[in-house]
């Protein structure tokens, strides 16, 4: 009973430097702020091949980001990658025949959706699919051509 | 050795019958049978280690009997759940023969704990009852120490207050003088003489002090080696011839009573 | 031969009885819920003493933890020219995994062993028995704060923890070793999902603190009432408190970031 009024003090304070650390870990660590739950819209697009892209990854444009793929699926018929992204309500001038890309950001970074932006008038709505697609480079397909066409090139000037 | 055809032991408040208690190989109690009367006090005494504070544990509901029952104002203290022994027990007060004080509560909040926690008295009502309770064993001053700043007497006393905080109807004192000095001493006997005789209280006493016991008990129960061996008032028992009796009363360092807890002869146990 | 086999017999008998000791315990103890929402004071001064007097401890190991991954992970990632992801390193380790079991080591440690002691001392001392004596159930009164005081301390200490050691991963990071600094939060915050890693670092954290703070009480209230005993107590306390967070962290790993 020593001073029971201290002692409360000191545990209010416990208790929001607790939740003040909660706060901190949900906004400034997480993105609980960013493209969480169902604010936005989506957007199909098919790819031949998209490496690693995973579920959640960033999409982004000229360099920012402006949402997440949300789901990754399988086409039966055409044999494609199906990547649905999840776009922020605050881009919604893209316009129509935008261009997505999947690259890597550094040599073994994660993989992400690009978009370019094409020059149609029209924007994409909810449920759009994205048409003009290129694929993810996979390093494997990237070294193979490149010892292929050096030993192609080789091949040349020793005939 | 009055049987207990005793008119007073006829309505009275503990009744045990056939009590038998073991603790692992050990019988503390083997077939006991006592009564406490309502409204008197009662002194048990026995030698060291007999089984006086498991006796008072039994009556409390803390430890279960192996046979045998113990019955506490009409009802059955064996047979009650958890609720029903929390019931009794807030009409019982045990003063501990360590004191038990809760030491993370200074003396004040000692006694005032069963208030706190069992009534729903106002702050200014609760102050008064408690400095009242720590007035009559003497340490209203010391009501901001905490256990750990006082003697071992000052600790017991501070407990009986706070045994005594609920006015409970009955009280079970654990050697309630060892570790006084002769005037609280003096003041603890009449104390506890003057609750039992104002307040109606029943008192069960267990002391080693058999000249200050036998000034107040009105009913003297002694045990050994798990039996009773001796009862009757004061004077019955000033005068009889019964040698466990007499060794105790007389304090004689020999007879039936062994200084001794059970074990090898000494000789044997040297290696002689 | 028959020795070593009765041995492992009577082990296995013996813990298996502490463990249903240890339930019906605490189905008993969870009966003193009621009390302490209505005497909510009573969990209040526990909180000050398993929570307030933890937090020195978990602030300080939490920002070293977090400077020497930041340290580590810069060296590691360096060489991959994958520097700018030390946010993402520093954090998902933080609020996955050192968060919650680090602090959960350092609070059986301090905390869990401080319960025991002293519950263990309330016992010797005869003061749970005069409680009893008094009407008073020591499960309820004694005991279910503490256990709840436990429960909600654990997990605001392991966000302290947590954030203080992206804190201190920031600044090894960025402050000394010249990671950018937009690169750290953003990455880190492109990475770390708040319902999949921030809210499973609360619910580990929350199993951890149910966890210790259970062994602790149940060591105290279970101990020889010597000062042995109390010894005893205190070291299965910390011991076992630590193997259980362990084991179950892993099982919870398991369950939770098993893509
Ligand atoms: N927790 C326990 N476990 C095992 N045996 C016990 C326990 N408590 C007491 N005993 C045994 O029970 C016997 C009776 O103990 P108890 O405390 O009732 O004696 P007592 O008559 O109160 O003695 P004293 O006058 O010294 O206080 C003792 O011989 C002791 O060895
Ligand atoms: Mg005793």
């Amino acid at each position: 009973m020593v001073e029971y009024r201290k002692i409360e003090i000191l545990v209010g304070a416990f208790v929001f430097a607790g939740l003040l650390a909660l706060t901190i870990l949900a906004m400034k660590v997480s993105n609980l702020t960013d493209f969480g739950g169902g604010d936005g819209y989506e957007v199909k697009a098919k790819f031949d091949n998209i490496g690693g892209l995973k579920v959640r990854a960033p999409v982004k444009m000229a360099g920012v980001q402006i949402g997440r793929v949300a789901e990754i699926g399988f086409d039966n018929k055409t044999f494609q990658a199906v990547a649905v992204m999840k776009i922020d309500r605050k881009f919604n001038a893209i316009p129509k025949d935008t261009a997505a890309k999947i690259y890597t950001a550094g040599l073994l970074g994660e993989q992400y959706i690009a978009l370019e932006p094409g020059g149609d008038e029209e924007s994409l709505k909810d449920g759009d699919s994205i048409v003009l697609t290129s694929n993810a480079v996979v390093l494997e397909q990237v070294i193979s051509q490149f010892l292929y066409s050096k030993a192609a090139g080789d091949d040349k000037s020793g005939s | 050795m009055t049987p207990s055809n005793n008119p007073v032991l006829e309505n009275a408040l503990v009744k045990v019958r056939g009590l038998t208690f073991r603790r692992g190989e050990r019988t503390i109690f083997d077939d006991v049978s006592l009564e406490i009367p309502r409204g008197r006090i009662t002194a048990v005494m026995g030698p060291s280690g007999c089984g006086k504070t498991t006796l008072l544990r039994l009556i409390g509901g803390q430890l279960r009997p192996d046979s045998g029952f113990l019955v506490v104002d009409g009802e059955e203290v064996t047979a009650m759940s958890r609720a029903e022994l929390m019931q009794l027990r807030k009409r019982m007060g045990m003063l501990f023969q360590s004191g038990a004080l809760l030491t993370d509560l200074n003396v004040f909040e000692n006694v005032a704990f069963p208030l706190r926690e069992h009534t729903a008295l106002p702050e200014s009502m609760i102050r008064d009852l408690v400095l009242m309770k720590l007035e009559a064993v003497g340490l209203r001053g010391a009501r901001n120490l905490m256990p750990s700043e006082l003697s071992g007497g000052m600790a017991r006393r501070v407990a009986l207050a706070r045994a005594i905080a609920l006015d409970p109807m009955m009280m079970m004192y654990d050697e309630p003088f060892t570790g006084q000095d002769p005037i609280s001493m003096g003041v603890l006997v009449r104390l506890i003489k003057l609750m039992n005789d104002t307040l109606g209280l029943s008192s069960i006493v267990v002391s080693h002090d058999i000249h200050e016991t036998l000034a107040i008990a009105d009913y003297v129960y002694i045990l050994s080696a798990g039996k009773v061996v001796g009862r009757g008032s004061p004077t019955d028992l000033s005068q009889t011839d019964n040698p466990w009796v007499r060794q105790f009363v007389q304090a004689l360092p020999d007879g039936p009573v062994h200084f001794h807890y059970p074990g090898a002869a000494f000789a044997e146990d040297l290696r002689l | 031969m028959l020795e070593l086999l009765q041995g492992l017999g009577h082990w296995t008998l013996s813990g298996l009885r502490r463990l249903g000791r240890a339930n019906i315990f605490m189905l008993y103890v969870l009966g003193g819920i009621p009390l302490c929402v209505r005497r909510f004071r009573l969990v209040i001064t526990q909180l000050f003493a398993v929570g307030v007097l933890s937090i020195l401890i978990i602030f300080v190991s939490g920002l070293f933890v977090g400077m020497v991954l930041g340290l580590q992970g810069y060296n590691t990632l360096v060489d991959f020219g994958a520097e700018e992801s030390l946010g993402v390193l520093v954090a998902l380790s933080l609020v996955r995994e050192l968060g919650p079991v680090v602090s959960a080591l350092l609070f059986a440690g301090r905390a869990g062993s401080a319960l025991t002691a002293e519950i263990g001392l309330m016992k010797a001392t005869e003061q749970l028995s005069a409680m009893e004596m008094m009407a008073v159930d020591p499960l309820h009164r004694v005991i279910a704060p503490r256990l709840l005081a436990g429960i909600i301390a654990m997990p605001l200490l392991a966000a302290i923890f947590s954030a203080v050691g992206v804190f201190g991963g920031y600044l090894v990071g960025v402050g000394m070793l010249g990671v950018d600094d937009g690169a750290f939060w953003s990455q880190m915050q492109s990475s770390v999902e708040f319902r999949e890693d921030i809210l499973n670092g609360v619910i580990k954290s929350l199993v951890f603190g149910v966890t210790v703070t259970w062994i602790a009480v149940f060591e105290g209230y279970d101990t020889l009432p010597t000062s042995e005993g109390i010894g005893r107590a205190t070291t299965r306390t910390v011991v076992n408190s630590s193997l259980a967070v362990l084991a179950f962290d892993f099982i919870l790993t398991a369950l939770m970031f098993n893509k």
